[in-house]
């Protein structure tokens, strides 16, 4: 495929004849294999590995102290007040989980609409949902403040004879974050199975074969298997989309099943949605970048990748910045005194700053996407995914705290503040979430592999008649659809 | 290496090219092989009829699964909130469908999803940390870049030389036999 531009490495010029080319660079099935999976095995591990495992280890470090300190002394060492009940554990909570949906929409989702370029990013996604997801967990167990009863959380028959209640939003979200986290593991673990024993056949020191191979549990890519596997696969997927959208939608029933001015909406469960997918495509490019930039993975996650997460950026950003707007509409249309008065209080009372944070974050920011110039920059979008992740955050903390500090009756209205206790724990979440990834990207198949390898023009069986099959359900063969018999 | 022909696993036909290992397993197909495969690093499509396999049955079991999970989440809160426990909250019913629901469908997707998981292993027979196939060096690629044809030496068509003769017909680069206890 010619493409009228210098820069070998840019394929964001689509030519609406030819499906766009997702590797580049010339690469057969061995030149992909090694540069996955020498990252693992080969590579000498970069400096800028050690010092940022060292910098974010330490912050996982504070994060445990910090917890540690909340237990043995209380919930007390929090900002939270009379008013404000639920503080940065729930904003922290939502926003993780919501980090997490990015993930589980390339693998799943995209995946069911055959949108192949999501074979480079998908094992990136894939684990950052998991990582992001035990950050998000992390907050439930330690805010409900005797810790050593957060077994209560589940139907486990206890000493009291006492069951939870299935009313109870709260209870859902166990249930949803629960199996949301176990179903993204095996999904994520079930795809990177064939790359691990890719690893396991190129390992060279015993240990490591011992480890990759245990880890690959004897795949040796029989098609019998593949056969079930890809099955497995789209059943996966089919399963993890409707759960990804349930998620986050019962997240929000946590906020709008109450009766409380600016939470008690409709419009929650597809805006939290649409917010979390916003938010988790910030944070996949946020650690994508530099990961492809270090590891020499440019003709992998190219230029054109990242352009279309851009574009989802965009979308879900614009469906973020209406929801805004048409909560403000029937905040003001209900004619509901204390809804409007919630909005006009997010808006211009003591919490301003974090509103228009927000909005400039999450409305205005996301807009400049529209220009191909920025989508295509590396560094302005990253600063961009930056902007969108401060955002996110101020979100749920707006919700959160405008709606409580200042309910009903103006007697009882406070202003909340973190401690730092607050706030050095949710800075050692993000250590957490950075020594996961990074232990991630330096053993375990950062591209899965095998599915590139469907998705690659092959320099040596030229024309479409020979291109091999293309995604992992589907697409037959063009030799073999002609019929063999 | 020379291969005792009791300990024998099979014999391995190692292709680089798609198209070519596509024609090559539609006759091996067609010869009448029964205990044969093919090991590719990824997988190809229209193989699964160039192989003569038929669709799993592997939907079903998740379907069952998914409805055993539905019928678990049911009886679950239907027993803890209006049966052994009832917890009269605002005058709401003991057992309201609506609020139900997410607990429902949550633990619907969760017992699909882990009969997909162990459904799918243990159909294919792993975790198997050891295989025959294992002992050859060449073979590795079969989960980085090769494409190989496998057919075990127990299949009834089976016979050394002119199974060998055959595999040689069909135009991939080496043939191996592997057996199952090779020394080093």
């Amino acid at each position: 495929m010619k493409q009228s531009v210098i820069d070998p490495l840019n394929n964001t010029v689509d030519d609406p004849t030819r499906p766009t080319e997702l590797v580049l660079g010339g690469q057969s099935y061995t030149t992909i294999t090694e540069t996955v999976a020498d990252i693992a095995l080969e590579q000498k591990t970069p400096k800028a590995w050690y010092v940022a495992f060292a910098f974010f280890a330490s912050l996982t470090g504070v994060l445990f102290l910090m917890i540690g300190y909340l237990i043995v002394t209380g919930v007390g060492v929090w900002g939270l007040n009379n008013p404000v009940s639920w503080g940065w554990a729930i904003v922290n909570f939502v926003f993780w989980v919501g980090i997490g949906h990015a993930g589980t929409l390339i693998s799943a989702i995209l995946f069911l609409l055959r949108q192949k370029w999501r074979t480079s990013i998908n094992r990136f996604a894939e684990a950052m949902t998991i990582f992001a997801v035990v950050c998000a967990g992390l907050f439930p167990a330690i805010h409900v403040g005797r810790i050593w009863l957060v077994h209560w959380l589940f139907p486990i028959p206890n000493y009291q004879a006492m069951w939870p209640n299935f009313r109870s939003p709260l209870l859902w979200d166990v249930f949803a974050v629960g199996t949301y986290a176990l179903v993204s593991l095996l999904f994520w673990y079930t795809g990177m199975v064939p790359d691990l024993a890719t690893l396991r056949d190129r390992a060279k020191g015993r240990v490591r074969q011992i480890i990759y191979g245990t880890l690959a549990i004897g795949w040796r890519g029989s098609h019998r298997h593949w056969h079930r596997y890809e099955k497995a696969y789209l059943l996966l997927a089919g399963l993890a989309t409707p759960l990804v959208l349930s998620v986050h939608s019962v997240v929000s029933f946590d906020f709008a099943t109450s009766q409380l001015p600016g939470w008690h909406t409709s419009i929650f469960p597809p805006y939290f949605v649409a917010g979390a997918v916003f938010s988790g495509f910030a944070m996949v490019g946020t650690v994508l970048i530099p990961a492809r930039q270090w590891f020499g993975l440019k003709h992998l996650i190219t230029l054109h990748h990242l352009d279309n997460m851009n574009k989802i950026i965009l979308a879900t950003g614009s469906i973020v910045g209406f929801a805004y707007a048409t909560e403000f509409f029937i905040a003001w249309y209900g004619g509901n005194p204390y809804e409007s008065f919630a909005f006009v209080n997010r808006a211009f009372g003591p919490y301003a700053w974090a509103y228009w944070t927000m909005v400039t974050c999450n409305v205005v920011t996301p807009q400049l996407f529209w220009f191909k110039k920025i989508r295509t920059n590396i560094k302005v979008m990253w600063v961009m995914y930056i902007f969108v992740n401060i955002g996110m955050w101020f979100e749920r903390f707006v919700i959160t705290v405008t709606s409580l500090s200042r309910d009903f009756l103006p007697s009882s209205w406070a202003y909340y503040k973190p401690t730092l206790i607050d706030i050095l724990t949710f800075v050692g979440s993000f250590g957490l979430f950075f020594t996961l990834f990074l232990l991630f990207v330096r053993f375990l198949p950062v591209i899965a592999m095998a599915e590139v390898k469907t998705v690659m023009p092959i320099a040596d069986l030229a024309g479409d008649e020979n291109r091999p099959a293309g995604d992992y359900h589907g697409d037959i063969h063009p030799k073999r659809r002609k019929g063999d018999k | 290496m020379k291969a005792d022909a009791e300990t024998l696993y099979g014999m391995i036909v190692e292709f680089e090219d798609v198209p070519l290992l596509m024609t090559a397993v539609s006759k091996c197909r067609d010869f009448g092989f029964t205990k044969w495969d093919v090991h590719t690093p990824f997988p190809l499509h229209g193989m699964d009829r160039a192989m003569g396999i038929k669709p799993t049955r592997l939907p079903y079991l998740v379907l069952g699964g998914g409805l055993m999970g539905l019928a678990a989440g049911t009886a679950m809160q239907l027993w803890m909130n209006a049966i052994d426990y009832p917890l009269n909250i605002s005058g709401k019913p003991l057992f309201g469908i609506p609020a139900n629901i997410p607990v429902m469908f949550e633990l619907t997707v969760l017992v699909s999803a882990l009969t997909v998981f162990f459904g799918m292993w243990s159909m294919n027979g792993l975790p198997r940390l050891y295989h025959p196939l294992f002992k050859s060096r060449r073979f590795r690629r079969a989960t980085q870049d090769r494409f190989f044809i496998v057919i075990e030496a127990v299949d009834p068509k089976f016979e050394l030389e002119e199974t060998r003769k055959f595999l040689a017909s069909l135009g991939g680069n080496v043939i191996e036999e592997v057996t199952e206890n090779p020394e080093d």
